[in-house]
């Protein structure tokens, strides 16, 4: 069963690839593979065409979607990463998607509308790092509460946080 | 009460009036943990429900980012803590696998029965909990005895019954003993017996069929856009699952069928994690009895291995070995990778996306949880249903709110 997987997976990603070129003409397709892993980066401009053109390729499930702060990464010029763990259900096939993001605009069209699964993620990185998904049918943050101030899992957000715990307010059933 | 509402959730704004709204949670027996919904009700049924999430965000994710990759795991073992062994499992595949590390049998065979004990604590835990919001107390009482032992296993074989922290890179702990392996093999024995009566009580209780079953119904579709993993999506159809379709651990030697239903209701998700705990014993029975002997903590592993602590008291060499897994400037050097890999935990896939920066801690540590995803198809799920199938709803789905906020 497992040798059968690893024999098929090669051919299968190569035909995935030359589909992806078939339907991406003129975007800049950079793959790489790590542990049999494939990965591949794309321009942020063209962001929802890529991610329609994986979905057409068969990737029907977003597994996960996640972004990554460069800051303090070492020999990289962009500052944050999206990260997209896409999945073919039926074949089982893998790919990360990952695209660049730099400041000041660090806004980029959801993928709400390609795999609507996105929405939570969309806005647990928004909450996090502070990347704006423009088309997102609920923006605003997951976890934090909504007056929060900074993106805490940028690399230049203390780990101790900036007092907001110890400044949170109090309401007291009285003033309820 | 004007019959056109089944059909049509979303009503224009004058249509709106009749509607109330409730607050249900963040404390209430049902969601178990915090998490709170904004419930939009037209008498007893629900219109709408918006949950809001993040009572128990911790900033684990950051503390991923400082604390090294066996430091971590005492975190990890806190999200979901119904089954916190199954994350340390999940975490420290990711690290191995990023790192390029390859276990031992014995280890992965301790791990493999592990990961199906945790499977089996999950399930208990889940169906027992919803039949006991759904009223029913005797099944719950019957489940956690068994989860008991579960307990008393993981305790025997770490020291800890909760937060066992006990996979290492590359190893284990500790290697497990004699009397831990008739323990689990005791516990496996009498498993089919409390199996036998739970099913009977819980599966073929009238009551719970009539509350879980055409409740809550997940099409195929939704189930792949939304991206439900695990007996959530099984119980949809979607008949994948990450123990045979990406072996990882010992799971290519075992034989064992995945579980799937068409159904999408309650009924279906809970009837595909009752069929799991069958398989779940299958294979540990069958590592049990191919259980292999040797080293636990892999050769390859080098300096991220943990050394027998009787070689750290007494001998030089296990002693700079020890000093060498643990001092940050001494530490053996990851890649300067990523790597996404993922497990099939109770719940769903359980994946952890790491980002390595040359060193030994994470430079970016991110979960992919199972239960966001799911909850993020609760409004979806609970529309047109009673409010009172919001429990069985939660409960089908196993929603664990420090998991979902970390």
């Amino acid at each position: 069963m497992a040798n059968e997987t690893t024999d098929s997976k090669p051919t299968e990603i190569e035909t995935v690839k030359s589909r992806l070129v078939e339907l991406l003409p003129g975007v800049a397709l950079e793959w790489s593979e790590f542990r049999g892993q494939t990965r591949v980066v794309f321009a942020s401009g063209e962001l929802l065409r890529c991610l329609n053109a994986f979905k057409a390729a068969g990737f029907d499930q977003l597994t996960d979607l996640t972004a990554v702060d460069l800051l303090e990464y070492g020999n990289v010029d962009d500052r944050f990463e999206v990260v997209y763990c896409l999945l073919n259900v039926d074949s089982g096939l893998r790919l990360i998607a990952k695209t660049h993001l730099n400041e000041p605009d660090l806004t980029i069209p959801s993928a709400t509308s390609v795999w609507f699964g996105a929405d939570w993620l969309e806005r647990e990185v928004y909450d996090m790092y502070g990347i704006i998904f423009a088309g997102h049918p609920n923006f605003k943050r997951l976890l934090l509460p909504d007056d929060f101030q900074s993106f805490p899992l940028r690399k230049d957000y203390p780990v101790k946080g900036r007092g907001e715990r110890h400044n949170f307010p109090i309401v007291t059933r009285a003033e309820s | 009460m004007p019959l056109e509402l089944l059909d049509s959730p979303d009503l224009d704004e004058n249509k709106r009036e009749g509607l109330w709204t409730l607050n249900f949670g963040p404390q209430h027996p049902a969601t178990h943990t915090t998490l709170r919904l904004v419930l939009q009700l037209d008498g007893e049924m629900v219109i709408d429900a918006e949950p809001d999430i993040g009572f128990l965000h911790s900033g684990f994710e950051k503390l991923g980012e400082v604390l090294d990759f066996n430091q971590y795991v005492t975190i990890v073992d806190r999200m979901n803590y119904v089954s916190p062994m199954a994350n340390e499992i999940a975490w420290h595949h990711a690290v191995e696998k990023l790192l390029g590390i390859e276990l031992t049998p014995r280890c992965k065979y301790i791990r493999t029965i592990f990961a199906e004990l945790m499977r089996l604590h999950d399930h208990l835990l889940c169906l027992g909990t919803c039949v006991l919001d759904l009223g029913g107390a005797t099944a719950f009482m019957y489940a956690f005895n068994e989860r008991e032992t579960i307990y008393e296993i993981c305790e025997r074989a770490s020291g800890q019954r909760f937060h066992t922290s006990y996979t290492r890179v590359g190893g284990l702990l500790y290697d497990v003993t004699d009397d831990w392996v008739k323990m689990v093999k005791d516990f496996v024995r009498n498993f089919p017996r409390v199996y036998r009566d739970f099913s009977g009580m819980v599966m073929k209780n009238r009551i719970f069929v009539e509350r879980t079953r055409d409740v809550g119904v997940l099409s195929r579709e939704e189930a792949i856009a939304g991206g439900a993993t695990g007996p959530t999506a099984r119980a949809s159809g979607v008949a994948r699952d990450l123990r045979r379709d990406e072996p990882y651990l010992a799971y290519d030697d075992f034989d064992f069928d995945v579980c799937a239903s068409q159904g999408g209701d309650c009924y279906a998700r809970f009837q595909v994690r009752m069929m799991e705990m069958v398989e779940s014993v299958k294979i540990i029975e069958q590592a049990l009895d191919k259980l292999p002997k040797g080293p636990v903590f892999a050769g390859d592993a080098g300096k991220a291995g943990m050394p027998d602590k009787k070689e750290v008291y007494r001998s030089i060499e296990g002693l700079i070995h020890h000093f060498e897994s643990v001092m940050p400037n001494r530490q053996m050097a990851g890649p300067k990778e990523s790597i996404y890999a993922a497990t099939e935990s109770p719940n769903g896939e359980l994946g952890y996306y790491i980002v390595g920066d040359g060193s030994f801690r994470a430079y970016r540590a991110r979960t992919r949880p199972p239960s966001v995803l799911h909850f993020a198809l609760f409004s979806k799920l609970i529309r047109g249903c009673m409010l009172s199938d919001v429990a069985a709803v939660l409960g089908s789905i196993n929603i664990i709110a420090a998991e979902l906020d970390r």
